[in-house]
């Protein structure tokens, strides 16, 4: 074994448009593996919250997407990126309350407009790039290291 | 390196009686179980003593560790602390003040009720949320084994527990104290007793989770004394002894009971430990919001649902659902039903619960992110039928197990079989059989044809 050697592991969800069945269920392994693995609950909490929103934005505006996780000692990347109207004001996305989820998603009790501000929140790193009519990516990073 | 703190367990296993079968495997919530050699081991850290494998097990061979009523001649004087699901054991003509006087008329000195306790701590409980100083969610202490599911599955969540030393406690605390001023008898003198529904409580008795010393200095199970209790009923004829508890503090045994004596309309009532464990998912990742409090119970039905009953949970719920509508007509404050209990001036202690998280894969986190990826794949070589007949809950326990070095593949039957297939056509090449056989069969076709 060498010294320096640092493992990584990679996971990739795909996920579907209103795929209520298996919403949430990404973010539960992400979770599942992270308290495995031994990270400290508080950042096994705020990846789990952030992916989840993450996940449940495709679910709920996309047409496809897909999560990928990478996991090493130092940090949780997630990126998560969708083919789906994208955000034609991201200002406006990133304030609290803010939403664009049709009424029937939001009678399910989704869509609160919470979804963005609450990544941001939990995140260390916090990127998203989109483009109106082809998709949005974003990409949070979660420290592991204490503070 | 981590020194493992040694726990205490009421939940133990006859190795007489365990066949090694792997039904009890299937049912542990922490997944703490593994058939190791013929026999069921618990592991002592993930183990919450919640029962489950009591009721799992076809043989009896899990077992509560309670106490010998011997423990009674210790003691100067001893009092019981009867919890409410002990009234749901009885038919509807038995009172509630019949059973307290059965317990003095078989051998305990005072009674004092769990409910009373429960009282007290709803009464506590409503008034923090009143000053600001609790705020929702609030998750019950009442129920130990949830207490003890959250140290272990939900660290982050240890915080969101009322911070208040559980019913049981308090009744014990109080008895003790009043006694000891009534009598002018040392407190260490007198012996109090709990009359455990559960396995959990028993535990939280010897190992209490909220770092307080516990009050109580043993635990009897209903199922122990319902024999006792019965015949003494008939001793007493019909005459009752003052009981004290309204319906607030009874309520307690069954579902939805703390939330009406909290007085928190909007909670979440939850029983049994699989709907708790996902009910904590939920709230940990955020997704329960508006709440103030959460009343969850590991038990089926509640604490009526409890291994060491003797009456089936629903039917013991039925009963003490009548019992607590009689008893809603009491209206009194407790210190007007008890002055004494005033004069006390008893403050609920509080507690704190410390997580106690599970053992991640490694103790090194990229030594855990190559375990995880060695059981990875290991899992994709096993059958993924979780079976459980390699003494692991499921294939994918079985291949951490593994990767761990806790466990061997050949404890999968499946791959044992394969293996000795192999072995087996190596022998058989090596014998150079095969190679004679086939010529025969060559032979045998070219004459049919």
């Amino acid at each position: 074994m060498e010294e320096n050697f640092e493992q990584t592991i990679s996971l990739q969800f795909e996920l579907k448009s209103h795929d209520f069945v298996q919403a949430g269920e990404a973010s539960s392994e992400i979770r599942r593996r992270l308290k495995k693995l031994g990270f400290a609950s508080d950042v096994v909490r705020r990846a789990a919250i952030a992916a989840y929103e993450a996940e449940m934005n495709v679910i709920i505006h996309a047409r496809r997407g897909r999560l990928q996780v990478e996991i090493t000692p130092r940090q949780i990347l997630i990126i998560a990126q969708d083919e789906g109207p994208g955000i034609s004001n991201i200002h406006q996305a990133m304030q609290e309350g803010f939403t664009t989820a049709p009424d029937m998603i939001r009678e399910l009790g989704f869509g609160a407009g919470m979804g963005l501000p609450n990544i941001r929140r939990f995140a260390d790193e916090f990127n998203i790039s989109s483009c109106a009519g082809e998709g949005t990516s974003l990409k949070i990073v979660i420290y592991a290291g204490e503070g | 390196m981590i020194s493992v703190r040694g726990y205490f367990h009421s939940v133990r296993l006859d190795r007489e009686k365990c066949t090694g079968c792997v039904n009890c495997i299937k049912k542990c919530p922490t997944e703490a179980i593994r058939v190791r050699h013929g026999k069921a081991e618990i592991n002592e850290q993930k183990c919450i003593d919640c029962g489950e494998c009591i009721g799992a097990c076809p043989r009896k061979a899990k077992y509560v560790e309670i106490d010998s009523l011997e423990l009674l001649n210790s003691y100067k004087y001893t009092i019981a602390l009867p919890p409410p699901s002990l009234y749901g054991q009885f038919p509807p003509s038995v009172t509630p003040g019949q059973i307290l006087a059965a317990l003095i008329d078989l051998g305990f000195d005072d009674v004092f009720e769990v409910a009373v306790g429960a009282e007290i701590v709803a009464a506590e409980t409503r008034r923090l949320f009143r000053t600001g100083e609790l705020k929702g969610p609030v998750i019950s202490s009442n129920c130990p084994a949830v207490v003890r599911l959250i140290q272990v599955r939900f660290p982050e969540l240890t915080k969101r527990i009322l911070p208040l030393d559980p019913p049981s406690e308090v009744a014990g605390r109080i008895a003790r104290q009043l006694k000891s001023r009534e009598l002018g008898m040392a407190e260490e003198d007198i012996g109090v007793f709990y009359l455990t529904p559960c396995a959990a409580k028993v535990t939280s008795i010897k190992a209490p989770e909220g770092g307080l010393p516990s009050y109580i200095d043993g635990a009897f199970s209903i199922q122990q004394l319902f024999p006792l209790i019965s015949r003494s009923l008939k001793n007493v004829q019909g005459r009752g002894r003052q009981q004290r508890a309204s319906g607030l503090g009874v309520g307690f045994g069954i579902p939805g009971g703390e939330v009406k004596a909290v007085g928190r309309e909007n909670s979440l009532i939850v029983e049994g430990i699989g709907n708790v464990d996902n009910a904590l998912e939920e709230l940990e990742m955020g997704h329960i919001e508006g709440i103030d409090y959460i009343e969850a119970k590991a038990c089926n039905g509640g604490c009526v649902g409890g291994i060491l009953n003797v009456v089936n949970g629903y039917v013991a719920q039925v009963r003490l659902e009548r019992i607590v509508r009689e008893l809603d007509q009491v209206h009194e404050p407790l210190e007007e039903r008890w002055p004494n209990l005033a004069q006390l001036n008893f403050k609920v202690p509080r507690i704190r619960v410390e997580p106690r998280p599970m053992q991640p894969l490694d103790s090194d986190i990229n030594g855990a992110m190559a375990k995880m990826v060695a059981a990875e794949g290991i899992l994709r070589t096993l059958p993924g039928l979780d079976c459980g007949a390699c003494g692991a809950p499921s294939c994918k326990a079985l291949a951490e197990d593994i990767a761990q070095g806790k466990s061997n593949a050949n404890s999968c039957i499946f791959i044992l079989r394969e293996r000795i297939m192999a072995l087996g056509m190596k022998v058989y090449n090596l014998a150079g059989i095969g190679t004679r056989m086939e010529e025969q069969r060559g032979d045998k076709e070219e004459g049919e044809e």
